[in-house]
């Protein structure tokens, strides 16, 4: 499991501090990025600035939370391009989002399945 | 323990929701959650809870409009208000101060900063919940307290403003401002139609001063009203004062005692400063302190000697406390006698002194006072003033009707007691006597005075010309009075029920050598005489008056009907 994508430490710390939910935990934190992911997609359609910053804020946030920091890096420019309100780069930003998702989605569903 | 602290969440993220909302119950904290401001608003309305974290960035209403509403919300209480944010920018968190945020906590959570700033806004939270109650316990006992001073003003106003301040002679000026300042003006008229007026000045403010008032104004009441002498009202006050004040308490007075049949004025100045006699031709004549406050000295001790002045129609009296003297400006300089007295000077118009004192005043020091009071008395003539009615409608039950009582007063009894309070109090049970009281009493009071000093003491009137001749003339009295070892004077009452009422016979005798009844009566020289006036006073007076062949005894006569 490489470093850069999930930080252990903060799992570790996780799972301390939600015993028996900490599965409910990681459930939740994926089906809620799944739903930012759709409000980022939906609002470079829109080419909505603003709307694009408070997704990328929120998901910033929880990404940072739940300590996956490269995905929680990528949110933060994200939330950048939206609050300067420059969406050229947001296509590109999005895509390596979705891809490095993809990677915490995988690592998270294994954390899940041996602290189930 | 205390009940836990109830804690809001607010915050869109469900993962970052749970993962606080978690770590807050495992804490042992009871936890609210909302998914926008909106819900954390509606919230904190339902459930009142002691702190909030809430999240800046939210959907339908963001973190900072709900902060300023729960803020808004919550009053003078303080919920201490934690922004949870990733936000970076200072300008965006000096937004969230703005808003009313006390706090930040960054993501990711970390959960002993988290504990610890908790801790930090329960204090917080428990220091201004402390504070108000302190400030509302005080607020109550303000209130509490203020309402007492008001009962006890309004009692104090009563007591110490009341009487006959309000005759047309006088004038008065107190500061409205001061809830009290230990002043106090007391008039009221005699039996005898003339008026006594104090004006007092206790040391100190507030309730302690405001107490001595209540018996000094009691006693200075309820003597005069009985016919009681300034002397022996001054005596009583002070005993008065010297049984019930500590130590260190007292009351600066000036006294005064008008009479306005024979136009003349008796002072008596305790400690306050110089009040003055304004003459018709614009001389001023200082009426400065000769005695110690009263309540200082002991009943021995005590002097009750009165300076006599006469006073023409239209001249005045003016009074003043210390504050009107001791009002500062911005230099320490104080307003002082000199200033007072060129204002007085410069006075044209009589209704304006107060005014143009004031105007001086504030003028001086440039806000305004509020230690100041001021009395003026005039000379007027009797008949113009308005006076209450004598205790005369007790009402119901008829007094002694048919009874006949003699009284002789001998020199030891002349040299200190004043017969005029016992002979009214018994004569005033008379119900037909009561609505006569004034006439009487003057009446009495001539008939004693003359027996006493021109029968008993063989003083002459005629001394009394002019205004430097009176003064000489009361202090021969005094002086004569003090070493009295023989004489007396005699009264005969005689009380009895006639067809349509009543009639009272009293004679007065004493041991003086008396006079030739077949002169005028001594020194009733004229118009502008000081004495004779109380002679033609008496034969006004009385419904009939008669003197013996050899002068020694005069009788006079009071008729009545039943149905008056």
């Amino acid at each position: 499991m490489s470093e850069a994508h999930i930080d252990n430490q903060v799992l570790a710390s996780l799972r301390e501090v939600m015993e028996e939910e900490y599965p409910v935990l990681l459930d939740t934190f994926l089906v809620d990025s799944d739903e930012r992911l759709r409000l980022l997609r939906e609002a470079l359609l829109n080419a909505d600035a603003a709307a694009m910053r408070h997704a990328a804020h929120s998901f910033k946030g929880s990404c940072s939370n739940m300590g996956a920091p490269l995905l929680a890096s990528l949110c933060k420019q994200l939330e950048e391009a939206g609050r300067r309100e420059q969406l050229e780069q947001a296509p590109d930003l999005i895509e390596q989002v979705e891809r490095e998702f993809a990677i915490v989605r995988i690592l998270f569903k294994s954390e899940r399945q041996r602290h189930a | 323990m205390s009940e836990p602290l109830t804690i809001l969440i607010a915050e869109d993220s469900p993962a970052d929701r749970l993962l606080l909302s978690t770590i807050l119950t495992r804490e042992g904290y009871r936890v609210l959650t909302a998914a926008n401001g909106q819900e954390a608003v509606m919230l904190f309305e339902q459930e009142r809870p002691d702190l909030v974290l809430m999240d800046a960035m939210m959907p339908v209403m963001d973190g900072f409009e709900a902060a300023r509403q729960i803020k808004q919300a919550a009053g003078q209480q303080l919920v201490p208000l934690i922004f949870l944010t990733s936000l970076t920018g200072s300008e965006e968190l000096a937004r969230c101060l703005e808003a009313g945020g006390d706090d930040f906590l960054a993501k990711p959570y970390n959960r002993l900063i988290l504990q610890a700033k908790i801790n930090a806004m329960a204090r917080l939270r428990r220091l201004q919940a402390t504070v108000l109650e302190q400030r509302d316990l005080i607020a109550r006992h303000n209130e509490h307290l203020l309402n007492e001073q008001r009962v006890a003003k309004a009692v104090f106003d009563k007591v110490a403003h009341s009487g006959s301040l309000n005759a047309a002679n006088v004038r008065y000026l107190q500061s409205p401002f001061a809830l009290f300042n230990g002043d106090l003006l007391l008039a009221a008229f005699k039996p005898s139609g003339g008026m006594h007026v104090l004006l007092g000045d206790f040391t100190g403010h507030g309730l302690p001063a405001a107490i001595g008032a209540m018996p000094l104004a009691e006693v200075f009441y309820a003597m005069t009203a009985k016919g009681h002498s300034m002397a022996e009202i001054l005596r009583e006050m002070n005993a008065k004062l010297k049984r019930i004040l500590p130590v260190g308490v007292f009351c600066c007075a000036t006294m005064l005692n008008l009479s306005f049949q024979r136009r003349l004025v008796e002072v008596w100045n305790g400690g306050l400063p110089d009040g003055y006699l304004l003459r018709l031709d614009g001389e001023l004549q200082s009426l400065p302190s000769r005695h110690l406050p009263l309540g200082i000295l002991s009943a021995n001790a005590f002097k009750d000697e009165c300076e006599v002045f006469p006073l023409e129609l239209g001249e005045r009296i003016v009074l003043l406390s210390d504050g009107v003297l001791e009002t500062g400006n911005q230099c320490d300089e104080m307003f002082g006698e000199q200033r007072f007295t060129e204002v007085l000077r410069s006075n044209r118009e009589r209704g304006q002194l107060f005014e143009e004192i004031h105007q001086a005043l504030t003028r001086f020091n440039g806000s305004v006072q509020d230690d100041v009071t001021l009395l003026e008395v005039s000379m007027v003539d009797g008949a113009s003033l308005q006076r209450p009615l004598l205790d005369a409608e007790r009402g119901g039950q008829r007094g002694p009707t048919d009874w006949r009582a003699q009284y002789e007063y001998r020199a030891q009894t002349l040299r200190h007691f004043n017969p005029l309070p016992q002979l009214m109090q018994m004569l005033m049970a008379v119900d037909g006597l009561r609505l006569k009281g004034g006439a009487l009493y003057t009446v009495l009071a001539e008939l004693y005075s003359n027996a006493l000093e021109h029968g008993v003491m063989g003083l002459d009137s005629a001394m009394k010309q002019g205004a430097s001749g009176f003064a000489q003339y009361y202090q021969e009295r005094n002086r004569r009075l003090q070493e009295l070892d023989e004489g007396f004077v005699c009264f005969s009452i005689d009380v009895s029920p006639t067809e349509q009422g009543g009639r009272l016979r009293l004679e007065v005798s004493d041991s003086g050598e008396g006079f030739k009844v077949g002169q005028p009566v001594q020194g009733s020289t004229g118009r502008n005489s000081l004495s004779g006036r109380g002679m033609a006073l008496v034969r006004q007076l009385a419904d009939h008056c008669a003197w013996s062949d050899d002068g020694k005894r005069v009788c006079v006569e009071f008729y009545w009907s039943c149905n008056a």
